[in-house]
């Protein structure tokens, strides 16, 4: 399964090499607008929406809306703030705009590294997904597993640039999309009787002992019965205050339209009308995937409380034993009744240290120091989706299409990713900054052999992650945050702004954000800004580049009259023409 | 091109831009985050209202708000003659 979803993305790879670097960067800018909201689907999607996210919010409950509100209301930003305008204005890149807009190669350079740090802050976690996949599904080692997927995504980016990339993106999408839906669709029968999961979310429980009670009304109560904060309940004890969840939604939403390999699709599509079509139908697409994952995550939560809470170990559904070799589920029988208890608060300190030997019922034993309550089962968030055919007893072949489907979340996302980097550093470094006089065929070749650095430096991190990087995902969307959005958004809607302005909004905003994050994710310092956590903290940090960057403007001399002649064309959509250099 | 004519245009953009953003704020963060444990009291089936609005409702309005913006604009480019 796994082995003709590769072929088929090399497949497109070969009929889609480019030639030129317009090719290249932005698709020759002939991306249909429907194509187009599928590929950026598919970038958008990662290996954290695919694989994490359902689990994330089994586990948090309301709390969960951070990531399903935070992650897709910023496609109306885009759709309404940004896309029409920097189509129209037709560059390649976002530093492109930055430089241009506020006539200065210091805003483009500040920029042009924050484009890079985010892009490979992001690249890392993809490469961690493809490992966890690989080691499960395919028994081949992780190492071997993250080279070969590296291997094909510099094939079809190094060949065929924006275009590969994206025709690759939309059969990435359809594959990752049915691979999602079956089990939902699955399990949403086997618990409710409802084949839209959408639906059986908000329906009855059709058998067992709740029969005919509402499966949110079930969780809520086994919740609170176990020691949770009920599964529907908002902020307080155990959940997120009502400012964090406020401040960390919006800086998702703002983050993501300031994400880099987000905003550069919309150079690829014909027209400033195809910009705003293809950010509805991107939307519509990841719609899909975003309303099914609450559902998801509620029928595996029942199902895992349901299945394992007071049950024998030795008569537990396989799927237990076959996560716990992995390592992502460990027991460890606290009263030694070989019984599976599970309630609030961790089994034991920190991440399961296994050893070598199986306790009295064949479980694995681990060596960590265990906690004074209850709680027997330890089980990591990443597997909710990965186990879920398991668990809802689904043949052998849809495990191996959710598996695909997960390489297909990674790939497409890390292969965009590349893109931004390699496109930042031959385009905007090399082409704009050191040697204008760069023929057409060296930008290629460069952009080509940047593919390649960028690729082995990813692939790097995917045999050896980082500790840090659950840590820094929190930067990408805090320095997207606080650093491009603003001045996107102010160098669209105030002529009057000036580069002295922006300069300062950007560099102020994004080193409050970072000391901020710092101090929290490897100092330990408690959040001291109204309780608002690192995640959360762009939103400030925005604020902070919009309100500075106003000031400074107001007192800095007016950008030349060229400058706001450029301002005023982006607003209308007349003589778009296709992307240039 | 007409300079007054083209400050309308842009006067009427920047007006249906604000309508749809603030339902867009409405639906998320009002109705969503700030009002959740008081609309948490209304149950539509088995989901309690807020509930609904923050992983559910808010994500079908969103898409509804941009396709509304993009027919809204391609009209508005063919009246003010800009479309390309």
């Amino acid at each position: 399964m796994v082995g003709i979803t590769f072929s088929i993305y090399i497949g497109i790879a070969w009929t889609s090499r480019v030639k030129d670097t317009k090719g290249f960067y932005v698709a020759g800018g002939s991306v249909p607008p429907l194509a187009n909201g599928m590929a950026t689907a598919a970038d958008w999607m990662s290996a954290a929406s695919f694989i994490s996210m359902a689990g994330l919010i089994s586990f948090m409950g309301y709390t969960g809306c951070i990531y399903l509100m935070g992650w897709t209301g910023g496609y109306v930003l885009l759709a309404l703030l940004l896309a029409p305008y920097l189509r129209k204005f037709g560059k390649y890149t976002v530093p492109d705009f930055v430089g241009d807009r506020y006539y200065s190669n210091t805003a483009r350079a500040v920029a042009l590294i924050c484009a890079i740090f985010v892009s490979f802050t992001y690249v890392a976690g993809q490469m961690r997904g493809v490992g966890i996949v690989f080691s499960r599904f395919l028994e081949v080692d992780v190492n071997t597993g993250v080279i070969i997927g590296m291997a094909i995504v510099f094939l079809y980016a190094g060949l065929g640039g924006m275009k590969g990339i994206t025709w690759t993106q939309v059969a990435q999408y359809s594959i990752l999309i049915v691979a999602y839906l079956i089990p939902a669709i699955a399990i949403s029968f086997k618990i409710t009787g409802h084949f839209i999961p959408q639906l059986g979310f908000g329906s009855t429980i059709a058998h067992g002992t709740n029969a005919g009670v509402y499966l949110l009304d079930v969780l809520d109560k086994l919740n609170t019965d176990l020691g949770f904060a009920a599964f529907t309940s908002a902020f307080g004890q155990g959940n997120k205050s009502m400012i964090d969840v406020f401040c960390i939604t919006l800086a998702l939403m703002v983050g993501t339209a300031g994400l880099p390999h987000v905003i550069v699709r919309f150079y690829t599509v014909p027209s400033v009308k195809a910009a705003r079509l293809s950010a509805g139908f991107a939307l519509m697409f990841i719609a899909i995937l975003y309303t099914t994952a609450p559902s998801v995550a509620s029928f595996a939560r029942y199902n895992m409380i349901d299945t394992l809470n007071h049950k024998e170990y030795k008569t537990a559904p396989t799927w237990l034993k076959n996560w716990e070799n992995t390592g992502l589920v460990a027991w460890v029988d606290k009263n030694d009744d070989g019984i599976i208890h599970y309630s609030a608060g961790k089994p034991f300190a920190g991440k399961p240290k296994f050893t070598k030997i199986t306790g009295d019922n064949g479980e694995r034993l681990v060596s960590n120091n265990l906690t004074s309550n209850a709680n027997e089962l330890y089980v990591d968030r990443d597997i909710i989706v990965l186990a879920n055919p398991e668990i809802a007893n689904l043949p052998a072949w849809v495990i191996a299409l959710v598996a695909a489907g997960g390489l297909a979340a990674a790939l497409s996302t890390a292969s965009g990713l590349l893109l931004v980097i390699s496109s930042s550093i031959s385009h905007d470094l090399y082409f704009r900054m050191i040697n204008p006089q760069a023929t057409e065929k060296q930008r290629l070749f460069l952009g080509r052999v940047m593919i390649g650095v960028a690729v082995c430096i990813a692939g790097y991190f995917g045999i050896h992650p980082p500790g840090f990087v659950a840590q820094v995902v929190a930067f990408a969307f805090g320095l997207a945050a606080s650093s491009f959005f603003p001045i996107i958004i102010l160098g669209i809607f105030n002529k009057k702004t000036t580069k002295e302005g922006a300069i300062t909004g950007m560099v102020c905003g994004i080193i409050f954000t970072m000391i901020y994050i710092i101090q929290i994710k490897f100092f330990g310092v408690k959040p001291w800004f109204f309780g608002i956590s690192a995640e959360g903290i762009g939103t400030i940090g925005m604020l902070i580049n919009f309100a500075l960057t106003l000031i400074v403007s107001k007192f800095t001399p007016e950008p030349p009259q060229k400058v706001q002649d450029m301002v005023e064309s982006i607003r209308y959509p007349r003589g778009a023409g296709e992307a240039t250099h | 091109m007409d300079k007054g004519k083209m400050a309308k245009y842009w006067k009427k953009n920047l007006s249906v831009m604000v309508f749809l953003l603030s339902i867009w704020a409405l639906v998320s963060y009002v109705f969503g985050i700030l009002l959740v444990n008081q609309l948490n009291q209304i149950k539509i089936g088995g989901f309690p209202l807020g509930f609904w609005f923050a992983q559910q409702g808010s994500i079908y309005v969103f898409v509804v708000l941009i396709f509304v913006y993009c027919i809204y604009m391609a009209k508005l480019d063919k009246k003010f003659d800009v479309h390309e």
